[in-house]
């Protein structure tokens, strides 16, 4: 039986890495798939949550998230597939219209 | 020192590394896949967390769904490393990996402290918790409502899609030139 405590600190260290990714890479699939992190490990903790109180409601959210995750790659991919269409590019920092 | 923790810390450190090299590999390709590698072996963290229907639908939903989704994106546009990045913004990586340390550092001095309060320890899994069953009953009866609300958001979500990124073939027929 693991204690609750190692889960918790695997997923901070790999929401850290989400973190990271989202500030650092330029890539806007890359930036997609460092939140995809991020919203997993939230995923892990709230398992873990559920085992530590013995309900079931944890894993529940862990569905919604998902749902969540699924409509927000769908849709964020399509934005990624328009601007490639206007820029031929999908670095984040080419996307400054609105900076004039 | 039990086989489960060993377990645990070869799991993990997989995890940690695969996270890392989607951080740093400068392909797409690459990152998505060790995505996918990260996503499998937290679907084993669910299955040692007595969550077997979370594994399954991790390893379908997201390695699976989501992961061909994104493979599909890098090929489709061929976009699998920038052609040149300009980091218009030179402060921001350093700041970023200064602001990131904080965080770690204050969350894992939240988990250190503050987690193992008063709390109900981890509990010995009763006969049937997580199973497809109780996930089930528990999904059609109580959160009932908003599981019929995910419905109304796939349901935009697919709309929304649609909308973005069909062509205007009005506009395209008009001025042929401009994007082929």
């Amino acid at each position: 039986m693991i204690a609750t405590t190692y889960y918790l600190a695997l997923s901070a260290i790999l929401f850290s890495i989400g973190v990271v990714g989202v500030l650092v890479r330029r890539n806007a699939i890359v930036i997609f798939m460092a939140i995809e992190l991020m919203l997993n490990s939230a995923n892990l903790a709230f398992v873990a949550y559920a085992r530590q109180f013995g309900a079931l409601d944890g894993q529940i959210l862990v569905f919604f998230v998902m749902t969540v995750a699924a409509a927000e790659v769908a849709v964020g991919l399509a934005l990624i597939v328009a601007i490639f269409r206007s820029k031929a590019s999908i670095d984040v920092d080419e996307v400054n219209l609105l900076r004039g | 020192m039990t086989v489960e923790f060993v377990l645990f810390i070869a799991l993990g450190t997989i995890a940690v590394f695969a996270a890392l090299g989607m951080l740093l590999s400068s392909n797409a390709i690459y990152s998505a896949l060790f995505l996918v590698v990260n996503f499998a072996v937290v679907a084993a963290f669910y299955l040692l967390l007595g969550a077997p229907f979370i594994a399954m639908v991790q390893v379908t939903v997201y390695a699976g769904a989501i992961m061909v989704l994104f493979l599909f994106v890098i090929m489709l546009l061929g976009a699998e490393r920038l052609r040149q990045p300009t980091y218009r913004l030179r402060w921001q990586q350093p700041l970023a990996i200064v602001l990131v340390l904080a965080l770690l550092g204050f969350a894992g001095y939240v988990v250190a402290t503050q987690v193992t309060g008063a709390w109900p320890g981890p509990l010995e899994n009763a006969a049937g918790y997580g199973s497809p069953a109780a996930i089930g009953q528990l999904l059609f009866q109580e959160y009932l409502f908003p599981f019929e609300a995910t419905s109304l958001l796939l349901l935009t979500a697919m709309v929304g899609v649609v909308v973005l990124t069909a062509v205007d073939e009005r506009r395209r027929r008009r001025r042929p030139s401009k994007r082929s």
